[in-house]
């Protein structure tokens, strides 16, 4: 057992395992910092500008605050379930980090059905948000997480179904072994990404990902217009901060898993000396991962929210048969060829 | 390890599925249930068979216990309901319908050979359960899929009385 504890692999793992995971929490801090900072640009404003150069130092303020602000439990809440459900948000969210490949070595653990396992665990994240809805034991909460409850399921299906096409191209359900199978070009110059195969897929998977991360156009959880916080409104302190936290975790994992889907994961260029060679894809993952989140910000301060029909109508009417239609025709064209 | 492990996930399944009948709230009880189905996937995880704890965990865990939760906040049911009256028969239908369950489980594991379980072992990958699901019990999963559609179509002409 000691010896196992101080054997290099030991020590190579938990480098990995604390090395990602600081990484994660630091980026999920700076991403509210970016998200600010953008849509405050997009609406002609400054954005936060007083704490530290350009406002670099907010996230760190506002972690503070979250810390030293009164943590309110209201008096007719179930209270267990009540401190359970941000937990019950968060490690799902920070869980599913641990099998994505930010590099071709950079991976905790390359299970082989990796993909499922993000699957699953993110399907448990639900719970976070419809347990915190219920134990506030008030309406909007609770409106908030039947809606949610509902829309997440919908949404899951064309989420998981849309990714089937990928699946049969590289015939595998590793994350690690989905990146290499991308690795190389088509004539020289096209990368071989499953997003000139599968377009329609990943239309598909980045509509139904913005809406299983309660973003909007798809933010009917917590619309601020008509349930005042939806299902975090009787949340304070670090309880709400946990809540933020796993909702910009899930943006991250579900950009991490589009990249690793669809734009070829860490495969890039490599060029220069040995260190840059070893830098270079962890460099690559990230820079795509940050096209989506500036396009989900994006988004955020441009559309106006759907409708709840309408939310429910596209998923079913709409993305569903879509998806169902591209397995059908990737797979015919699997068999042939 | 694998012992300890397996005692941890073991206990953890027990309790949560003593709690299910114990518990006098529903949502306890379906709360209890969904950490029940974690428990069993992380037995699977020691039997190798991670496609399985993988399935158990996206269609019982993430799928069915939350339209479960959803419908008992949507109804709010009160605490401690006595409505069971009219399902007391089905307590001494239970009693011996568990014995026989039992009983099934004692002669399954007895029948076992100690050759099965090594087999067992290798067939938890995914191609393997794909092959085998569309060559050896390609009838039985096909009748398994026309069953849930009809269950489907019959639920839909329940919910919508005019079509």
């Amino acid at each position: 057992m000691i010896e196992y504890l101080i054997s290099p692999e030991f020590l190579l793992m938990m480098a990995k395992i604390v090395g990602i995971f600081g990484g994660v929490m630091g980026s999920l801090a700076y991403l509210t910092w970016l998200e600010r900072k953008v849509m405050a640009r997009v609406q002609m404003r400054p954005g936060p500008t007083r704490v530290g150069p350009f406002g670099l130092l907010q996230p760190i303020a506002d972690g503070l605050k979250f810390l030293f602000k009164e943590d309110i439990i209201p008096t007719q809440a179930n209270k267990f379930l009540f401190i359970l459900a941000p937990i019950v948000a968060l490690i799902p969210a920070l869980l599913s980090f641990s099998v994505i490949p930010f590099g071709p070595r950079l991976q905790v653990a390359d299970l082989s059905v990796g993909l499922l396992f993000i699957f699953a665990i993110t399907s448990l994240g639900v719970y976070g948000i419809v347990l915190g809805g219920w134990a506030s034991n008030s309406k909007y909460p609770l409106m908030g997480a039947m809606r949610s409850s509902a829309q997440m399921i919908s949404y899951e299906l064309s989420l998981t179904l849309s990714v089937v096409g990928v699946l049969m191209i590289a015939n595998t359900l590793s994350l690690g072994e989905l990146v290499t199978a991308q690795q190389g070009t088509w004539f020289g110059f096209i990368p071989r990404w499953n997003i000139f195969l599968q377009p329609v897929a990943f239309v598909i998977y980045v509509v139904s990902a913005i809406a299983e991360t309660n973003r909007l156009p798809f933010d009917l959880a917590e619309s601020e217009q008509e349930l005042v916080g939806g299902w975090h409104t009787e949340y304070s302190s670090m309880k709400f901060a946990m809540f933020m936290l796993a909702e910009y975790a899930n943006m991250l994992t579900v950009s991490a898993l589009a990249t690793i889907l669809f734009l070829g994961g860490w495969t890039g260029p490599a060029f220069g000396p040995d260190w840059l060679r070893m830098v270079l894809p962890t460099i690559w993952f990230v820079g795509k991962i940050s096209v989506f989140i500036f396009f989900y910000v994006l988004l955020r301060s441009t559309l106006p929210r759907f409708r709840y029909d309408q939310l429910m109508k596209f998923s079913w009417k709409v993305l569903l048969p879509l998806a169902l239609a591209n397995i059908l025709i990737t797979s015919l064209i699997v068999a042939i060829s | 390890m694998i012992e300890i492990l397996f005692f941890f996930f073991a206990a953890l399944a027990v309790g949560a599925a003593i709690n299910v009948l114990v518990q006098k709230h529903v949502l306890y009880s379906a709360l209890s249930l969904i950490v029940l189905l974690s428990s069993m996937s992380g037995l699977f995880i020691l039997l190798r068979a991670d496609f399985l704890a993988v399935i158990q965990v996206i269609v019982y865990a993430g799928a069915i216990m939350v339209l479960f939760v959803f419908v008992i906040m949507l109804l709010n049911l009160p605490e401690d309901e006595d409505g069971a009256d009219r399902l007391r028969w089905l307590k001494f239908l239970g009693i011996p319908l568990g014995l026989f369950f039992l009983f099934l489980t004692v002669i399954t594991l007895w029948n076992v050979e100690r050759q099965d379980i090594v087999e067992a072992q290798m067939a938890g990958t995914p191609e393997l359960i794909g092959r085998s699901l569309f060559t050896d019990y390609l009838l039985p999963f096909e009748a398994t899929s026309l069953l849930i559609l009809i269950a489907l179509m019959g639920a839909v002409v329940f919910a919508k009385k005019d079509l």
